[in-house]
């Protein structure tokens, strides 16, 4: 049966769905490197080009570190809690520390047009599919 | 300092709320830090996602309840491959002793950290008492 209510949550359920399924299944294991590191990262793809999405709340721009080789890219940066002085701590959930991650990604990628932008402690990072590596159609004569 | 560790990923957790949902959405709790100072209580929590008009702050018989919705349209033509945590939109509330000024409470946005400053009541604050 087709779910009649409209949207925004119609998409944002399907994308959750899509989610589940792939943490379940066993697909594209062992996947980008560095599993399991901070920040944690979901990659998606779009038409051609990849989408590496990060959450990284608190981490101010300029302690971010992106870095491009290869297939590969680097995430770096720290993230430090402003706690002011003579405050005292009633609850402690957030952690800080530095991070480095590489996460490597199944195409080819073209270091130079990779665009990242870093918003409301969202970290996307748009990696171009390197024209060398996309694929070509053969006519049929 | 606590800065040169190196930092650990943090599972999300899930709101398992006593109100139930009438729209298939996911909730989760955000990390959040309590500090208090002779002046003010101050609230960190960890909303990444979230824009400053998506953010709401209720307070309704001293339960401040603050929810934080992501635009869900960001991810419109994207075809997930690979995901490590999963979306959704934040939610959570605390109750307020009473020597929390109601009408005084700030709130901030920063890259996706929401700040909020409950400010004490006069009658709350600290006095000292010269001897006379």
């Amino acid at each position: 049966m087709a779910m009649v209510f409209a949207d925004p949550f119609s998409t944002l359920f399907q994308f959750q769905q899509a989610l589940d399924s792939l943490r379940t299944s066993g697909w594209l294991d062992p996947g980008p490197s560095g599993g399991g590191a901070y920040p944690p990262v979901n990659v998606f793809r779009k038409g051609d080009d990849i989408v590496i999405v990060a959450e990284v709340p608190g981490v101010p721009k300029s302690d971010l570190r992106i870095e491009a080789k290869g297939k590969t890219i680097r995430i770096a940066g720290t993230k430090s809690l402003a706690t002011g002085e003579k405050a005292s701590t009633h609850r402690r959930e957030r952690l800080a520390g530095t991070f480095d991650r590489a996460v490597t990604v199944p195409v080819e990628v073209d270091a130079d047009r990779i665009k990242a932008e870093c918003r409301d402690g969202i970290l996307a990072l748009w990696l171009p599919r390197a024209e060398r590596d996309r694929p070509k159609t053969i006519s049929v004569s | 300092m606590a800065a040169a560790q190196s930092l650990e990923v943090q599972e999300k957790r899930e709101l398992v709320g006593k109100e139930e949902k009438t729209v298939p959405a996911r909730y989760f709790i955000p990390a959040t830090d309590i500090h208090e100072t002779d002046e003010a209580l101050t609230v960190v929590m960890e909303v990444p996602g979230v824009e400053k008009k998506d953010v709401d702050i209720n307070l309704e018989n001293n339960v401040i309840r603050i929810e934080g919705r992501i635009d869900a349209k960001k991810y419109d033509g994207l075809e997930p491959l690979y995901t490590e945590y999963n979306v959704g939109h934040f939610a959570r509330s605390f109750t307020l002793s009473g020597k929390v000024d109601q009408q005084r409470i700030d709130a901030q946005l920063e890259d996706g950290v929401l700040t909020l400053t409950l400010w004490k009541a006069k009658d709350a604050l600290p006095r000292r008492i010269e001897i006379g």
